[in-house]
């Protein structure tokens, strides 16, 4: 672990960037087995199933951004997990980005 | 729907993709890292969650203060020599000779400016402005104008807004005359027939021929000034106080003059989604103004 030392790993962000590699190659599997064509949606633009992934992970960033700046990242419950685990609101965010991704991938 | 893409041909893409992760997407996921913590050096980190992006968004703090000004400052610059160099580069385009040898002289003259590098652009000038020595300070001061780059904010502006309309409207006067190259005779030939004013013949003609290379141009401008770190950097120092301190300036800073790594990161971090998200703008923009496409609701 002595020559990645530098990269100063963490568990949540080693988590996130193991479901996002994971995102990638099921995204990358469906698009071998599953070949698709473009479709046109709500944005009159073209897509595939790879930009509504982009445009989901973007929208997502901007919603968890906007969270922070302008409600704020207080505990909203605690979970019973040891000695009770803080759950911070920003989950809320995270909430909404999934529905929102949901949306996109039906949509646009 | 009419035809389906094989995806098979990207993993031609893989040798490339794994240049791109040693030189890019490592040291990316480290910023990602070092945003989420706090650091006294010696590679000992301390946890801090989403806390440096919290000062980041709240103009109440220094960091967010600091960070959204930059951030409005360079908005407003991008505007500027946007608003500016955009039509002085077609007005250069349209006055430029279609032949002969005047063509190649233009050119040359004009691809100058951009064949000089950012660092010493900004040291032409900062000693063209000085009001001792240089000479449009010298001259500006001679005049009566009270002319210093070095104490008043608005000078400060004026003289590296200047710079990078010296600097780069060449780039978009070269790409508007390869738009205008680009059109056939004939339509002039038409409009000739019609009776077709200058006016009428650049509003129907020539400017819808440049739409895809002024899309370009602007693209182009505006990344590269939202970016701007160099010239204003060498020029003013992002003075006068930080009458001009761009966002880059501001990072720089705040990463190597503080080596506050975790605020540092966090900040590149938006900057790198706000630039991300243009760019994604401009290139759907780019690549499907023009292509007239039936359209055509829902199935996936």
């Amino acid at each position: 672990m002595e020559h990645i030392a530098w990269m100063a790993w963490t568990l949540p962000t080693a988590i996130f960037f193991v479901m996002l590699a994971l995102t990638l190659g099921v995204m990358t599997w469906l698009a071998v087995a599953w070949p698709e064509a473009e479709r046109i949606g709500v944005l009159r633009i073209p897509t595939t199933r790879g930009d509504r992934l982009f445009i989901s992970l973007v929208l997502a960033a901007v919603i968890h951004l906007l969270w922070i700046a302008f409600a704020g990242t207080d505990p909203i419950a605690t979970l019973p997990i040891g000695e009770g685990v803080e759950l911070s609101s920003l989950w809320l965010a995270t909430v909404i980005s999934l529905l929102s991704a949901v949306a996109i991938f039906r949509s646009v | 729907m009419d035809k389906t893409v094989n995806q098979r041909a990207w993993f031609l893409v893989l040798p490339v993709f794994l240049v791109v992760a040693f030189s890019a997407i490592l040291p990316l996921m480290t910023v990602v890292n070092y945003s989420m913590q706090d650091t006294f050096g010696n590679n000992q980190f301390f946890w801090n969650g989403v806390g440096w992006f919290k000062e980041l968004l709240d103009p109440s703090t220094d960091l967010g203060g600091r960070f959204l000004a930059s951030l409005g400052r360079n908005l407003l610059f991008s505007a500027i020599i946007l608003a500016i160099e955009v039509p002085l580069g077609i007005v250069v385009a349209l006055s430029m000779p279609r032949q002969g040898w005047t063509v190649a002289a233009c050119l040359v003259i004009l691809a100058l400016p951009l064949l000089i590098p950012w660092n010493v652009v900004g040291t032409i000038w900062q000693i063209f402005g000085r009001p001792d020595i240089g000479l449009l300070g010298y001259t500006l001061n001679g005049l009566g104008m009270d002319y210093n780059y070095v104490s008043n904010e608005f000078d400060a502006w004026a003289t590296v807004v200047v710079m990078d309309v010296w600097h780069w409207t060449s780039l978009v006067a070269l790409l508007c005359y390869a738009g205008l190259k680009s059109i056939p005779d004939a339509y002039y030939q038409a409009a000739q027939i019609d009776g077709a004013s200058r006016w009428a013949v650049f509003k129907a003609i020539q400017l819808p021929k440049m739409n895809r290379v002024l899309l370009i141009a602007v693209l182009l401008r505006f990344m590269d000034s939202f970016m701007i770190y160099t010239e204003p950097f060498v020029v003013t120092g992002g003075g006068p106080g930080n009458s001009t301190t761009f966002v880059s300036i501001e990072l720089v800073k705040i990463a190597l003059g503080q080596f506050d790594l975790g605020k540092a990161a966090a900040l590149s971090l938006v900057y790198n989604l706000i630039i991300l998200i243009v760019c994604w703008i401009f290139y759907t923009v780019m690549t499907n103004a023009g292509a007239e496409r039936p359209v055509k609701q829902g199935a996936a």
